[in-house]
């Protein structure tokens, strides 16, 4: 946070010591500024396979940022490049640069630990851990080392259960297994346990795919609540979904390159969620988002 | 144009089976049935006659004899507690041995062994698993014997149930390694998703979240290697250091006598034990004690296989 305001006011003092014609370039600073994930010329494969070509997208700051399409087009796989996620297969490679506050996140140097220490990750399905709820969202605070204690543990653990709506339905019964809660508990509590660790970027691959109706809405309403603290960026098949929560949307498909006969994951549009539902630019992305196509 | 009548669409025998086939069907059935009983008779006869032999001894042998200073069974002498004691101490170190070891190598292969490190090592290790137990024998007893145990203590026996031990602990690395490492597998990667994304590194999530997962696994793992380690026969007979007869020793560098031990060794290259008369029995009676322990031991981890389906 501290570094966040440092940088603000060098925007600011900037604006006030340059005149009219240098306003474009604090512009141009504020806008770097706010850009916290920004992907330039991605390819990832997975062996052979080519998931996603050339993929040019920004993330900003306390926005929710939306990634729809049709199955195979690359969106979980272009989320998973954000946390390093794709570093768990082994057939996975990434090129091009993903920049994370201006750090090449594929630098050598760079240790995904570190990476997904910041940028934390929901998954598809609910993935609690066998433990008890209690030790499900203490695991990464205590595994970063950030509480020292078991009383500062348990502070984490209430705020954010509380974070993620959860707090008063399992205040009582922390210490039971998690696997006996519902779906949708199960995806709060994974939300909850991501939150725990403080992070800076929130990645969610279709969390709400195996959840109902109710479960979804609560977990969209925690979305809201949530977006002033994080940045997020969500997959998800549901256009529905993507419309009501995404300040801004981008738009892949599955394209075939005919000359060489492969299948790969494309960016088509990427733009504000308004614009790409009511007037996108690209014809693809109107037959899909008015359901004539995927 | 009338008179043609339309046949019935369809007959029942168009939908019967041949004769033949079924003939076929019934034979098969019969075949693979007479296997899986053949397999269940033969193990109801051998506890059978376990049982009617060992009750022979029980109901003749002097109670006194069966606890009091050590085995020798061709003077009446069968104190059992030699042989659990020497087993028992055998299986312990076997165990101290493999645990460490097999559960090692198990989570290098399933956590960290990229899959062309887990194409060479998995076979290298089935390999050790294929090792004749003579062969292991001679090795506890010509190598590991002199230059492990006699060169840590100084008054070891050169063969001793410690080197025995150590030896039934080699042999029991790719079992507890193979089935440790199949729980291991078995724990959805989701769960390593979620450790991974949490910011854990590998040997945090290896630890804290795969091994609790895989618990009962790992728990069945090492109860079915106590199950082998205790039924494990040529090793012990080789690098045990005692012959067919042992006094009672707890000392591991002593030399000693394991129940399958005295058994191999008594019963070897004859049908007619010389002895007094129940010293022939007396092998059955150990055969049982044997069977119960491992038995016990083997409905255990059947129960905590059972269990690890449920996990999660």
């Amino acid at each position: 946070m501290d570094a966040e305001e440092l940088a603000m006011d060098e925007v600011v003092d900037d604006g006030i010591e340059a005149d009219i014609s240098t306003t474009e370039a604090a512009e141009n600073a504020q806008l770097a500024e706010q850009i916290v994930l920004r992907a330039a010329d991605v390819d990832v494969y997975y062996g052979d396979h080519w998931a996603v070509r050339h993929c040019n997208m920004e993330v900003r700051r306390n926005e929710i940022t939306a990634i729809i399409g049709p199955s195979g087009c690359g969106k979980s796989t272009m989320l998973r490049c954000y946390n390093r996620m794709n570093d768990l297969i082994a057939s996975a490679r990434v090129a091009g640069s993903i920049e994370y506050h201006g750090v090449d996140l594929y630098d050598r140097r760079v240790d995904p630990v570190e990476v997904r220490r910041r940028i934390g990750m929901v998954f598809q399905k609910p993935n609690p851990f066998p433990k008890t709820i209690w030790e499900n969202v203490a695991f990464g605070p205590r595994v970063a080392g950030i509480a020292k204690s078991k009383s500062d543990l348990d502070d984490i653990v209430e705020s954010s259960l509380k974070k993620a709506a959860l707090w008063e339905e399992v205040k009582d019964r922390l210490k039971t297994s998690a696997m006996g809660m519902s779906g949708g508990q199960q995806q709060r509590l994974c939300i909850a346990r991501a939150v725990a660790v403080d992070p800076d970027v929130l990645l969610m691959d279709e969390p709400c795919s195996s959840l109902d109706p109710i479960a979804t809405t609560r977990i969209e309403e925690l979305m809201q609540e949530i977006k002033a603290e994080y940045t997020i960026v969500i997959v998800t098949h549901n256009m529905q979904q993507a419309a009501r929560v995404s300040d801004r949307t981008a738009f892949f498909t599955a394209a075939v390159d005919e000359e060489a006969g492969v299948r790969f994951g494309e960016l088509i549009e990427f733009d504000r969620t308004e614009k790409i539902f009511s007037n996108p630019s690209d014809e693809r992305t109107e037959n899909y988002v008015t359901g004539r196509f995927g | 144009m009338s008179d043609a009548v339309s046949p019935p669409p369809l007959d029942l025998s168009d939908l019967q089976a041949t004769p033949k086939r079924a003939r076929r069907e019934r034979t098969v059935r019969v075949v693979l049935l007479a296997a899986a009983m053949i397999s269940v008779v033969v193990s109801g006869a051998i506890v059978v006659s376990l049982l009617f032999e060992a009750w022979e001894f029980m109901v003749n042998v002097d109670w006194s004899a069966v606890w009091s200073t050590g085995w020798f069974p061709r003077n009446g002498i069968y104190d059992i507690k030699t042989l659990v004691v020497a087993s028992l101490i055998v299986t312990g170190i076997a165990m101290l041995v493999a645990t460490p070891l097999g559960l090692g190598a198990a989570i290098f292969l399933s956590e960290y062994a990229n899959p062309r490190v887990r194409r060479v090592l998995k076979p290298m290790l089935e390999v050790l698993a294929g090792i004749p137990s003579v062969v292991l024998g001679f090795f506890a007893l010509l190598w590991i014997s002199p230059n492990l145990v006699q060169n840590a203590f100084q008054s070891a026996n050169r063969g001793n149930l410690m080197a025995a031990g150590i030896g039934v602990g080699i042999l029991t690395i790719p079992l507890v390694a193979s089935i440790s490492e199949d729980a291991m597998q078995a724990v959805p990667h989701a769960l390593r998703e979620a450790s991974a994304g949490l910011g854990a590194r590998k040997v945090t999530t290896s630890i804290q979240v795969v091994l609790p997962a895989a618990v009962s696994g790992l728990a069945a793992a090492l109860i079915v290697a106590v199950s082998r380690a205790l039924g494990e026969t040529m090793v012990v007979f080789i690098a045990g250091g005692a012959g067919d007869t042992a006094l009672y020793t707890d000392n591991p560098i002593d030399g000693g006598l394991t129940m399958t031990a005295a058994m191999a060794s008594l019963a070897s290259g004859t049908d007619a034990v010389v002895g007094e008369g129940l010293t022939f029995p007396s092998l059955y009676f150990v055969g049982l004690v044997l069977f119960v322990i491992t038995f016990g031991l083997n409905i255990i981890a059947d129960r905590f296989v059972r269990r690890v389906r449920e996990v999660y």
